[in-house]
């Protein structure tokens, strides 16, 4: 904005005066350009504190390289900025993985009602976003002969379940031994554990969401904005890979509710199931009840086809489902 | 040393300097840039949610853009190749202003993705942790940013040896040229495979995906160009032949066959066999039900697609008004079939065949401006600096050799440190 040569075109002689005058007038424009810039970044100052990552957050290593000490630090990080932020003291650890332990998940359809207390137990177990709303169980209601998910009823809200003319198929992550998700991460901020279940360090990923385009099975979730869990609701007992608090613009998942299973415990969603659909365990353990459900029922897992190996079953028995020994309506809970 | 910091502090200079139209067209810029710099501002303080993107369909405007983009740098080697393999003379003068469109739209495909992360903030956990060679997105980081440096290098080396007066040494750029080649093919190549390599997403897992981005990168990208060459003749002294342009035009028409042939293949593919992996499709060409935002989109684009070709292949393009036309109908079409027409369909239905549709929203819509705008500016400047450069006006000798010579040019009135 400080001169009217033409492009290319010959230059006029500079005199002092056009010297002083364009001297000016560029002051002028740099002034009004450093304005601009400053009111395009105006909106940085409703940053908030938890934004900017500290010297720590932003050095830290992943996951995988931390050691020990370095561990223990950011776990005593975490659960100060927990408390700080919940007014809870926050009992977090980081369960390791038990030897000799492989994760499998088997649902019973022919039993499963629809009543989504599993999606509802899941969201208050893990922490989850009540708004914008995360929940990581889907339930599909699904047309009888039928097993095409687009033919399926995400958002059927009927004062009771079940509905006789349909069944009900839970999804949620079915912790692939190829899991796709974890082959797409440029980061690896997500990867397998030797019990089988894919979990997520919140504190490297990028958030770019190739993840969440590679599942097949629509099981990842993304925090679009700061996560929000009203602070009487929140579950102080955590683990460091599964249901901390997490922050805005990462991915999360069902990780088997590891800070649970990894002592001994069932998941939520298989404690909370009125009917009894869900079973969970260790299938290397023969005498373990997911071990003589593969062996003896008929399973099948979804979509195949697409080659993933899910550790994730649903199956289907004549005797003890609910068409043949009808199970009492239940209240059904809120969709999403 | 010296002489190449004075070369740099040139370039920046001259970048200021025009005339009241430069002036109007640099600030209109500049102004949407800093527009869609406040609106990604605004969505760094409260996150993706001030995008219309959804856990449903979670890539949208940005992915798209980025995509076409993708296209749009690759077609620089569709200027390249009748120069340095078939020894076309026509473009021989003009293959620069492709590798510079190569650099500033590269520069905009890495803000696209930039823009599109959650945590820009921990953007060094790739140097740190690089999923290579498993994830396609790392190849697409090394494709991406190779080229940009492929081109930076051509484009620096040539214009600066025409700064210093001298005449470039083959061996400098030639082969870096013949690499770049190859490496063009192969940015938009991984970037399709980015793609199709979801094994869930059946709309994408598709082996022609990767030649049609092609066939359409290079009908879009060389129509691109020819536009810019003509507003570089108008408004600069460089001088770009009608023979140059209609070379690009063969190349526009047969892509543009191509990229209509590989359509029809896809289409007859997905209609004919009506299978369950149809659903993305039909969506997209029919829509789902009510749900429909996309149907007026494809079946625009389809039109213009097949209009520009039409075009183009009638002699009557060799004129420059109706060759003009032919160009913007087949940017716009391509731009709409392979950015919102090739990412957003993918997400709908979700894998568990749920229906939500992508709606952009106004800040998302902005931060795309916004980098277009930056897009052209970085593109504008470099158009602004070579012609000159190239032409020979600005040259070391002329600046600080002869003290008559500094006529050619305006006054250094900025304190570049730099005094003969």
């Amino acid at each position: 904005m400080s001169t009217d040569h033409r492009r290319d075109g010959p230059t006029p002689p500079a005199g002092r005066e056009m010297t002083r005058r364009g001297f000016f007038r560029k002051g002028v424009a740099a002034a009004a350009g450093v304005s601009a810039v400053a009111a395009a970044l105006s909106p940085l100052r409703h940053l908030a504190p938890g934004d900017i990552p500290s010297v720590e957050e932003f050095l830290r290593k992943h996951y995988k390289e931390m050691t020990p000490e370095e561990k223990n630090a950011v776990l005593a990080r975490i659960a100060a900025a927990v408390e700080k932020r919940f007014g809870v003291r926050p009992s977090l650890l980081d369960p390791p993985p038990l030897d000799g332990v492989e994760f499998v998940y088997a649902l019973n359809i022919s039993r499963c009602i629809g009543c989504r207390k599993c999606v509802h137990a899941c969201v208050a177990e893990n922490n989850q976003s009540r708004s914008p709303e995360i929940q990581y169980i889907r339930v599909l209601k699904m047309e009888k002969g039928s097993i095409d998910v687009e033919t399926s009823d995400h958002h059927y809200a009927p004062p009771v379940v079940p509905d006789q003319d349909s069944y009900y198929m839970p999804v949620q992550c079915h912790q692939c031994a190829k899991p796709p998700c974890v082959k797409v991460c440029p980061v690896e901020a997500t990867w397998q554990e030797p019990d089988g279940v894919t979990v997520i360090d919140y504190d490297w990923c990028i958030g770019c969401r190739y993840c969440e385009a590679a599942c097949p099975y629509w099981a990842r979730r993304f925090n679009f904005a700061e996560p929000e869990i009203p602070a009487g609701e929140l579950n102080p007992v955590m683990g460091l890979l599964s249901n901390r608090p997490r922050a805005k613009g990462v991915m999360e998942k069902c990780t088997y509710c590891l800070h649970r299973t990894r002592r001994g415990l069932m998941p939520a969603c298989v404690e909370v199931c009125p009917t009894g659909s869900r079973k969970f365990g260790n299938v290397l353990d023969p005498d373990s009840e997911v071990s003589y459900i593969l062996q003896h029922k008929r399973v099948f897992v979804l979509k195949q086809d697409v080659g993933t190996l899910p550790r994730f079953f649903y199956y289907f028995d004549e005797r003890g489902s609910r068409y043949h020994e009808p199970i009492a309506p239940v209240r059904s809970e809120e969709p999403t | 040393m010296k002489r190449y910091l004075t070369f740099l502090a040139d370039c920046v200079r001259l970048s200021f300097v025009g005339d009241w139209r430069y002036h109007a067209w640099m600030t209109l810029l500049t102004v949407v840039a800093l527009i869609g710099l406040f609106a990604w501002c605004q969505q760094l303080v409260s996150g993706l949610v001030t995008t219309g993107l959804t856990d449903q369909v979670s890539w949208g405007l940005y992915i798209a853009n980025f995509t076409y983009l993708v296209g749009l740098a690759a077609a620089a080697a569709m200027l390249v190749i009748p120069v340095y393999v078939y020894r076309n003379m026509h473009l021989h003068d003009v293959v620069i202003f492709g590798e510079l469109l190569a650099v500033a739209v590269i520069i905009m495909c890495l803000l696209f993705v930039t823009v599109d992360l959650g945590r820009p903030d921990r953007f060094h956990h790739l140097f740190l942790r690089f999923n290579f060679p498993i994830s396609m997105l790392t190849w697409d980081v090394i494709a991406l940013n190779g080229y940009l440096l492929l081109n930076l290098h051509i484009c620096g080396y040539l214009l600066y040896c025409a700064y210093c007066g001298r005449t470039p040494a083959r061996i400098f750029y030639v082969p870096f040229v013949f690499v770049a080649i190859v490496w063009a093919v192969s940015i938009h190549t991984v970037t399709a495979f980015l793609y199709v390599g979801l094994g869930g997403r059946p709309f994408w897992n598709s082996a022609i995906i990767a030649p049609r981005f092609l066939a359409s990168a290079f009908a879009a990208g060389p129509a691109f160009i020819i536009l810019t060459l003509q507003i570089v003749r108008r408004y600069t002294r460089h001088q770009v032949s009608d023979d140059a342009l209609l070379v690009l035009r063969r190349i526009v028409q047969v892509a543009m066959i191509i990229n209509i042939f590989l359509l029809g293949c896809e289409v007859f593919t997905e209609f004919y066999t009506d299978s369950a992996h149809l659903a993305s499709a039909r969506y997209l060409y029919f829509g789902a039900g009510d749900r429909a935002a996309l149907v007026p989109w494809i079946w625009s684009a389809i039109g213009l697609n097949l209009l520009a070709t039409l075009l183009l292949v009638l002699p009557t393009s060799r004129g420059l008004p109706w060759l003009n036309l032919a160009c913007v109908l087949a940017i716009v079409g391509i731009w709409i079939e392979k950015g919102m027409g090739l990412i957003v369909p993918a997400f709908v239905p979700t894998p568990l065949g749920e229906v939500v549709e992508y709606h952009p929203t106004l800040r998302e819509v902005l931060v795309c401006l916004g980098i277009w705008a930056f897009g052209l500016l970085l593109y504008t400047i470099f158009v602004r600096i070579s012609v000159p450069v190239l032409a020979g006006q600005l040259t070391y000798e002329k600046r600080f050799g002869r003290p008559h010579a500094k006529q050619d040019l305006p006054p250094s009135r900025t304190s570049t440190g730099v005094n003969p």
